[in-house]
């Protein structure tokens, strides 16, 4: 069994793991709920595995490096951690649901990395500059950051999508209440905010010890910060002006897509020190 | 804070009257100070200072940085030119306007602390923990239960299982029995002081780098030394104080072609005396003085002791010598002489970069003349298209390297570590703690038994107070019912 044959079939497990939540969702079955959150568990433990697997295989191949290295390797670490904090949201807040805007999310940053044509899937050597240990904790505390605003992304669509008059039948009704959303998509801001801060700041100390300077304005740092800028501006309005609801969703998704661009965005249009990843 | 419920036309700083002034003192300078400051302790400057960082922060990612003068005229033609170089764009992030923005900023955070820290202090270092028990009696997760057990028995159960979780309690009198208070986490309230000076720090560190930080490169070849660097982005000179030597220069290479790794023994020479010698690699730098010096490139600079392959097309014979740079070897069959005149690392045949290559004069006979060849060492075939008696092509040869060091000097980065650190830390306390309290009343009621009321607060996180209070309900209960 190689990484890139496990990962592939995560893929599906984590497909799977969607129907089932949206499924819950259409039907109000909670059986489906219970069924999508273990095949979810399996779809983590898979992916855990695949990500275990290709570090012990680049240490075969001689290369002996994290699995942090490219897009490819990214995406699926960062399917790893979007999962992760979810399913830690679910334990915590018990809110089944929930998932349902959530674990699409997870389901096709996995498969864009296994289906995206020129994604490059081999365990390639790492540069000089990328070998030191900052990597790692740079690349952990970012993912960690993004996955914190893909999770609020995802309860901020779940917001919007839940109409105000509160009728008995129709989908989005069986949302959880809108106040519990509203809180949720708030931890998750705030859980991603603070990673972001640590990603941000490893990144520049990573910078300085290589580089000898700890920002230089390269795109995707100017991104990440730009990034950073929205959702500071976000905890400003809610703590300080009481925004929430409705208008803290708008930020938030408009958060998510600087932090798409941030991610993606910034490799296909501009160029820079990290377009390797 | 409470949120100010206002209208749109509020919200622009600009619009927005400081409560409690009088429109008609405008004209008295104290008023007019005061306006300035109110104006600076407006959130909404926050707001529209950081969407407008955030929005404007995209331009430079769009339009390629500190490039030639030419590149911009090229592309983005002659008024867009002028616009542009008017606002700086070639250079945003040092742009006046940019710099303006951030140093709002900065004033907008100082005003606003110095405003607020005067109530902030008092609140959390009271001269004494006041006790008002009104605001608890309102609450929506205020809990009521009963218990038979009368209240001289339940008070030190209570304050027992409080003390645990709280690092104050007190015990008040009431109209109907005892009130016990208790607290934690009142010095939480100063985390996002923490946050905001953090982002000081980083300004007047970037700003300290910005004014005395330098920053520039070096490149010696193997066995040479040097003390200046060329200063980035600009045709100047700066002399260091100390000379830097490479004593060599290693690099190994992955089966791919890629480099793996990149290593400069370096020596530090100060007043003439050797003083440090030390290997750098990427991500391991040196510091003297003050000084960090970078491993950050690296490139052929000469190429010595060539072992030349000689083939007769025709025959297949096979041929090596040894040729050193400048001398003149004969070739064998009568071929006549070769001399080795040169070697270019990068070099360029009509128009395509062949990469290293060296070149050479062939004489025939007692030509003086002779005719010019290159031999690139990636093409060994390249020599074929002169169609001579005998083609000639590298087959190895000695290189001597030259290594690119960084050398930068930033006496900043002290205050933005710090900054970095008291960030994280700052961030950390503000989300994650909070300041909590809880009332638990304790009133006479039937005989034997009593009434028991808990109500709690937090600063923060309010939605999970409620669930603390649950909590503490039932820790209050199991300790009585032993
Ligand atoms: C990007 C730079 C930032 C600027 C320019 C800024 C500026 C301000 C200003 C002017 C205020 C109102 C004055 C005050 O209460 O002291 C404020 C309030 C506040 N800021 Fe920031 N801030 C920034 C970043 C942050 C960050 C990263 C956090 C997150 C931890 C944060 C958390 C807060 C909080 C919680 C308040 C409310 C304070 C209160 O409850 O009294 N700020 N900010």
């Amino acid at each position: 069994m190689t990484s890139s044959l496990l990962l592939s079939v995560t893929t599906f497990v984590y497909a799977a793991a969607s129907v089932f939540y949206i499924g819950a969702w259409s039907f109000n079955k909670k059986v489906l709920s219970r069924v999508g959150l273990i095949v979810l568990v399996a779809g983590f433990i898979m992916n855990t595995a695949g990500i275990l697997l290709r570090w012990v295989e680049s240490y075969k191949i001689g290369y002996g490096h994290a699995p942090f290295s490219n897009m490819y390797e990214s995406l699926v670490f960062f399917s790893w951690t979007v999962c992760l904090l979810y399913l830690f949201v679910e334990y915590k807040y018990k809110e089944k649901i929930v998932g349902v805007f959530a674990t699409p999310l997870i389901f096709l940053a996995i498969a864009y990395a296994s289906l995206a044509p020129g994604m490059e899937s081999e365990i390639t050597p790492l540069i000089p500059a990328l070998k030191s240990n900052w990597l790692i904790a740079h690349v952990i505390t970012c993912f960690l950051g993004y996955a914190g605003f893909a999770v609020a992304f995802g309860f901020s669509v779940m917001y919007l999508v839940r109409p105000e008059t509160t009728k008995q039948n129709g989908l989005a009704t069986k949302l959880p209440y809108p106040g519990v959303i509203d809180e949720l998509t708030y931890q998750m801001v705030v859980f991603g905010f603070l990673f972001l801060t640590i990603g941000i700041i490893t990144g520049a100390v990573w910078a300085n010890s290589a580089w000898g300077t700890y920002w230089s304005w390269d795109p995707k740092e100017t991104w990440s910060l730009i990034t950073w800028f929205i959702y500071a501006t976000l905890l400003h309005l809610r703590m300080m002006r009481g925004w929430n609801g409705k208008r803290i969703a708008w930020v938030s998704i408009v958060g998510f897509m600087a932090v798409l661009f941030t991610y993606f965005g910034v490799n296909y249009f501009l160029s820079g020190l990290h377009s390797y990843a | 804070m409470n949120p100010q419920k206002q209208g749109w036309l509020d919200r622009v700083p600009l619009f927005c009257y400081p409560k409690g002034i009088d429109m008609a003192q405008n004209k008295s300078d104290s008023t007019f100070l005061k306006r300035i400051w109110q104006f600076f302790t407006a959130v909404k400057l926050t707001v529209v200072l950081l969407v407008l960082l955030a929005a404007t922060s995209i331009i430079g990612t769009v339009i390629p940085q500190n490039a030639s003068p030419a590149f911009y005229f090229h592309n983005y033609g002659e008024s867009l030119y002028k616009l542009f170089s008017v606002l700086n764009v070639f250079d945003m992030y040092n742009s006046w306007w940019f710099l303006a923005l951030l140093g709002l900023l900065a004033v907008n955070i100082v005003v606003c602390s110095i405003d607020r820290l005067k109530s902030t202090w008092k609140i959390i270092f009271p001269e004494k923990i006041p006790f008002k028990p009104q605001r608890y009696r309102k609450m929506k997760n205020k809990t009521v239960f009963e218990t038979n057990e009368d209240l001289e028995k339940v008070l030190p159960a209570f304050k027992e299982v409080l003390g645990k979780k709280f690092s104050f309690v007190s015990e008040n009198p009431t109209d109907h029995g005892v009130g016990l208070y208790a607290e934690k986490g009142r010095w939480t309230r100063i985390g996002v002081y923490v946050v905001h000076s953090s982002i000081l720090l980083l300004l007047i560190g970037a700003l300290i780098g910005g004014i005395m930080g330098i920053s520039g490169t070096m490149r010696l070849d193997e066995g040479e030394k040097g003390s200046a660097i060329s200063l980035s982005g600009q045709h100047q000179h700066h002399d260091i104080g100390f000379s830097i030597k490479c004593n060599s220069f290693d690099v190994s290479f992955y089966d791919t072609g890629m480099p793996e790794e990149f290593r400069s023994n370096l020596s530090i020479i100060k007043d003439g005396k050797e003083v440090l010698s030390s290997d750098i690699l990427v991500n391991q730098p040196l510091s003297f003085e003050g000084y960090n010096i970078y491993q950050s490139s690296y490139g052929t600079s000469a190429a010595e002791n060539l072992e030349l392959k000689i083939q007769n097309p025709k025959s297949g014979m096979v041929y090596t010598k040894q040729v050193k740079k400048g001398e003149s070897i004969k070739l064998p069959e009568g071929g006549g002489t070769f001399e080795l005149t040169g070697f270019d690392p990068n070099y360029s045949f009509r128009g395509h970069a062949v990469g290293e290559a060296f070149t050479g004069i062939l004489r025939k006979g007692g030509e003086s003349e002779g005719k010019q060849i290159v031999l690139p060492v990636k093409f060994p075939t390249f020599d074929r298209m002169r169609r001579g008696d005998l083609v000639l092509s590298v087959k190895d040869y000695e290189k001597t390297y030259y290594t690119g060091l960084q050398v930068a000097k930033d006496p900043g980065v002290p205050y933005v570590y710090i900054g970095f650190i008291l960030m994280i830390a700052g961030c950390f306390i503000t989300f994650f703690m909070s300041h909590q309290s809880v009332l638990v009343e304790v009133n006479h009621k039937n005989n034997p038994g009593c009434e028991v009321s808990v109500a709690g607060t937090a600063n923060r996180n309010s939605q999970s107070m409620n669930l603390k209070i649950e909590k503490l309900v039932s820790k209050l209960k199991e300790s009585i019912s032993s």
